[in-house]
C-alpha cells in the first residue's frame, strides 16, 4: 500500500465514522440536511462513473433520478405499503430500462454531441412527466404509504423516521461507493479506462468498446435510480422538476467541483456543493444578504476553478515528492 | 389553418428562429473557435434585455433617435463587459479541461442572476415598443401583426447579411474561419490569437445583449429569462454544427419553425418537439448539419 493510498483510506474511515456517529449530537435538521446530502453523493457517484471514469460527460443524469423517484411512487399500492426489498429494484429498473434505451441511442455520439443528446433524451422524460396524466403534472404526485424494510418479518428500520432512514442512505451510500470501487479495478473498470485515455488504441486491442460504455451507462443510470429512489422515500413528494435540466447541471457541478476521476472526489464534491449553498442560505451568517445567496455560492465557485485545478480531491495536504511524481504520472495518463 | 394564420405562424417562427440566431451565432463563435462552453452566454440575453428596461423612457420614446441611441449604448457597454469578462475569467481558461470552464460559466451565471435581483429586483416588468414601431400590419380581413416583430425580423436578418459578409469576405472573417478549424496552426502563422479571441468574445457578447434588447418589448424582462434561451441555442449550435454561423442560422431557423408550429398543431407535444428534432438530427449526423470542417 503506497503512501498515498494509506492517506487516503484514513481520510475515508474518519470521514465514515463521522457520518455515523453524526445522527447522536446533529439536531432534526442536521439529520434531515446531512440525508440529504448522502442521497446527493450517491447521484455524483452515477455520474462521476460515466464522467469521470469513461469520460462520457452525461447532461441528462436528472431523468434517471427522476423516473426512479416517479417508479417509487407509481410502484407503491394503494392499500398497503410495499416491500423495500422489491419496490428499490422495481424503481432502479426503471430508470435502468430508459438508461439503457437513452445510453444504446446516445453514445453513438461524442464530445459536445453527446452531452446535448442526453439533454435532448432527459428533457423527453422531463416533458413526459410534465405534459402526461402519467405524471401529475406540475403539482406531482405525493407517496403517502411510506415502503417497509424488514426481514423475516422483523423490521430493520422504519423509514418513515428521519434517524433510521439516514442509516440506511448512508448503508445505501457505503454500498454504492464500495461496488463502483470493486468495479473499476475489475478488467471491465480497466477497459472503461481505458476507453476514456484512447479508445482508438482499445479498438485496435481488440477491444469492442461499445458495449461497455454503455453497460457503463445503464450501471449509471442505475446508481441514479438509487439516489432518486432514495430522494422520494425521503420527501413523499415528486414532481416534474426533479427531471429538470438544472437537476443534471447541478450535479455535473457536483463532479467537477469535487475533482473528476475519482470516487471520493464526487461525495466531496457534492458535500461541499451542500454546504456551500446552506452556508450562504444561512441568515445567521450573512444576516439580510442571506436571500442572495447564490451571489456567495457563485463567487466561490469562480474561486474554485480559479485556485483548483484539479477540484477538492486534488488538494494535496502534504505535498510528498512521491505524490508530485504520482500527479504528473496521473497527468500524463490522462493526455 | 387558414392562410392567413399560417402567414402570422411563419413570420413568428421566423422572427424566433432569427433571434435565436443572434444569441446562437456568438455562443457557437466562442465555441467553435475559443473552444469555451460559456454557460453564461444566456446572462448577457439577460443583461441586454434589462438594459431595454434601464434604458426604457429612451428606447420607447417617439422620437426614431432614442431608439438607436438606446442600443448603441447597449452595444458598447456589452462589448466593454466582453473584453472585460475574457480578460479577467477567461483568458487562464483556455489551458484547462473543458468542464472546468463550464464550472466556471455557471458560477458566472449564479452571480450574474444575483446581481440582477440585487440591482434590478425580481419582478416582472414589461418594456414598451418605441412609439414608431408600436403599430401593426393587416394581414386578411381579422389578422394583424405587429410593426416591431417586423423590424426585430428585418434587424436580425440585417446582422445575418452583415456576419455573412465578415465572415467570408474580409480577411478577419479568413482568421475566424481559420481559427474555427485549426487554431493552432492560426497561432503559428503569427496571428495575435489572444486579440481575436478577446475581440470575438467581445462581439458574441455583444449580439446576446442585442438580442436582449431586441426581444424585451415581445418577452417583456424577468428573472432567470437567460435559462431557457441558453439551453435551445446550445441546442441550435449543436444541431447546426459547432463552429459553423452557417449551421447556426439554418438550424435557429428549423428551430423557430419546429416550435412556432408545434405549439399550435400539437400543443400538448410542444416542449419536447425542439429535443427530439435534435435527437433525431444527432443520430442522423452525429457532427450537426454543417460542421465547420
Amino acid at each position: 500500500m503506497s503512501g498515498a493510498t494509506r492517506h487516503r483510506a484514513a481520510w475515508i474511515a474518519a470521514g465514515l465514522a463521522a457520518l455515523a456517529l453524526f445522527p447522536l449530537v446533529g439536531g432534526k435538521f442536521g439529520v434531515d440536511f446531512v440525508t440529504k446530502m448522502m442521497v446527493f453523493a450517491i447521484f455524483a457517484l452515477s455520474l462521476e462513473l460515466l464522467a469521470g471514469q469513461v469520460g462520457l460527460v452525461c447532461f441528462g443524469q436528472a431523468a434517471f433520478f427522476g423516473i426512479a423517484a416517479y417508479a417509487a411512487v407509481r410502484f407503491t399500492p394503494q392499500a398497503a405499503p410495499a416491500s423495500v426489498w422489491w419496490l428499490a429494484p422495481a424503481s432502479v429498473g426503471a430508470a435502468g430500462l430508459y438508461a439503457l434505451f437513452m445510453g444504446s441511442l446516445s453514445i453513438r455520439t461524442r464530445g459536445v454531441y453527446f452531452i446535448m443528446v442526453t439533454l435532448a433524451f432527459s428533457q423527453m422524460a422531463y416533458y413526459a412527466a410534465h405534459d402526461t396524466p402519467l405524471g401529475g403534472g406540475t403539482d406531482g404526485i405525493y407517496l403517502t404509504l411510506v415502503p417497509t424494510f424488514t426481514l423475516a418479518g422483523l423490521e430493520i428500520a422504519d423509514l418513515s423516521k428521519a434517524r433510521p432512514f439516514y442509516y440506511f442512505a448512508l448503508a445505501v451510500l457505503v454500498l454504492t461507493f464500495g461496488a463502483l470501487a470493486l468495479l473499476l479495478r475489475s478488467r471491465f473498470g480497466r477497459a472503461l479506462a481505458g476507453i476514456r485515455v484512447n479508445e482508438q488504441r482499445m479498438r485496435a486491442a481488440g477491444f469492442s468498446t461499445y458495449p461497455y460504455k454503455l453497460a457503463a451507462f445503464v450501471i449509471s443510470g442505475m446508481v441514479a435510480g438509487m439516489a432518486g429512489f432514495l430522494f422520494a422515500v425521503k420527501d413523499g413528494f415528486v414532481n416534474p422538476e426533479l427531471m429538470s435540466w438544472h437537476v443534471s447541471g447541478t450535479v455535473l457541478m457536483m463532479v467537477i467541483l469535487g475533482g473528476l476521476g475519482s470516487l471520493h472526489g464526487a461525495v466531496l464534491g457534492a458535500f461541499a456543493f451542500s454546504l456551500l449553498q446552506e452556508l450562504f442560505k444561512s441568515e445567521a451568517v450573512f444576516g439580510d444578504f442571506a436571500k442572495h445567496w447564490h451571489l456567495g455560492v457563485g463567487a466561490t465557485i469562480i474561486v474554485a476553478v480559479a485556485l483548483l485545478p484539479r477540484g477538492l480531491a486534488g488538494i494535496r495536504f502534504r505535498s510528498t515528492a512521491h505524490a508530485e511524481t504520482q500527479m504528473n504520472a496521473d497527468e500524463s495518463e490522462r493526455r | 389553418m387558414d392562410v392567413a394564420t399560417f402567414l402570422v405562424q411563419c413570420l413568428n417562427a421566423l422572427q424566433y428562429g432569427l433571434l435565436l440566431f443572434l444569441v446562437a451565432s456568438g455562443l457557437t463563435l466562442i465555441f467553435g473557435i475559443m473552444g469555451v462552453i460559456n454557460l453564461a452566454h444566456g446572462s448577457f440575453y439577460m443583461i441586454g434585455a434589462y438594459m431595454a428596461y434601464a434604458f426604457a423612457p429612451a428606447f420607447a420614446a417617439h422620437a426614431g433617435w432614442g431608439f438607436f441611441a438606446a442600443l448603441g449604448l447597449g452595444l458598447v457597454l456589452a462589448v466593454i463587459l466582453g473584453y472585460a469578462l475574457e480578460w479577467a475569467f477567461f483568458s487562464f481558461l483556455y489551458e484547462r479541461d473543458h468542464l472546468q470552464q463550464v464550472l466556471m460559466t455557471y458560477g458566472l451565471i449564479l452571480v450574474f442572476e444575483e446581481l440582477r435581483s440585487i440591482f434590478a429586483g425580481d419582478d416582472v416588468h414589461g418594456v414598451a415598443a418605441p412609439g414608431w414601431l408600436a403599430g401593426s400590419v393587416p394581414l386578411g380581413d381579422l389578422m394583424s401583426y405587429p410593426v416591431y416583430r417586423l423590424f426585430m425580423s428585418a434587424v436580425c436578418l440585417a446582422i445575418a447579411l452583415a456576419m455573412y459578409l465578415v465572415i467570408s469576405r474580409t480577411r478577419l472573417g479568413m482568421m475566424i474561419r481559420a481559427g474555427a478549424s485549426n487554431r493552432e496552426m492560426v497561432q503559428s502563422l503569427g496571428i495575435d490569437v489572444k486579440l481575436l479571441y478577446r475581440g470575438m468574445f467581445a462581439a458574441g457578447v455583444a449580439l446576446a445583449v442585442l438580442a436582449g434588447m431586441l426581444a424585451a418589448p415581445v418577452t417583456s424582462v424577468y428573472p432567470g429569462m437567460g435559462n431557457p434561451v441558453l439551453i435551445i441555442c446550445f441546442v441550435v449550435v449543436v444541431i447546426g454544427g459547432i463552429g459553423s454561423v452557417k449551421g447556426a442560422l439554418a438550424a435557429a431557423l428549423l428551430v423557430g419553425v419546429v416550435d412556432t408550429f408545434g405549439k399550435v398543431l400539437f400543443p400538448q407535444a410542444a416542449g419536447v418537439l425542439v429535443y427530439v428534432l435534435m435527437a433525431l438530427v444527432l443520430l442522423w449526423k452525429p457532427d450537426g448539419l454543417f460542421r465547420a470542417a
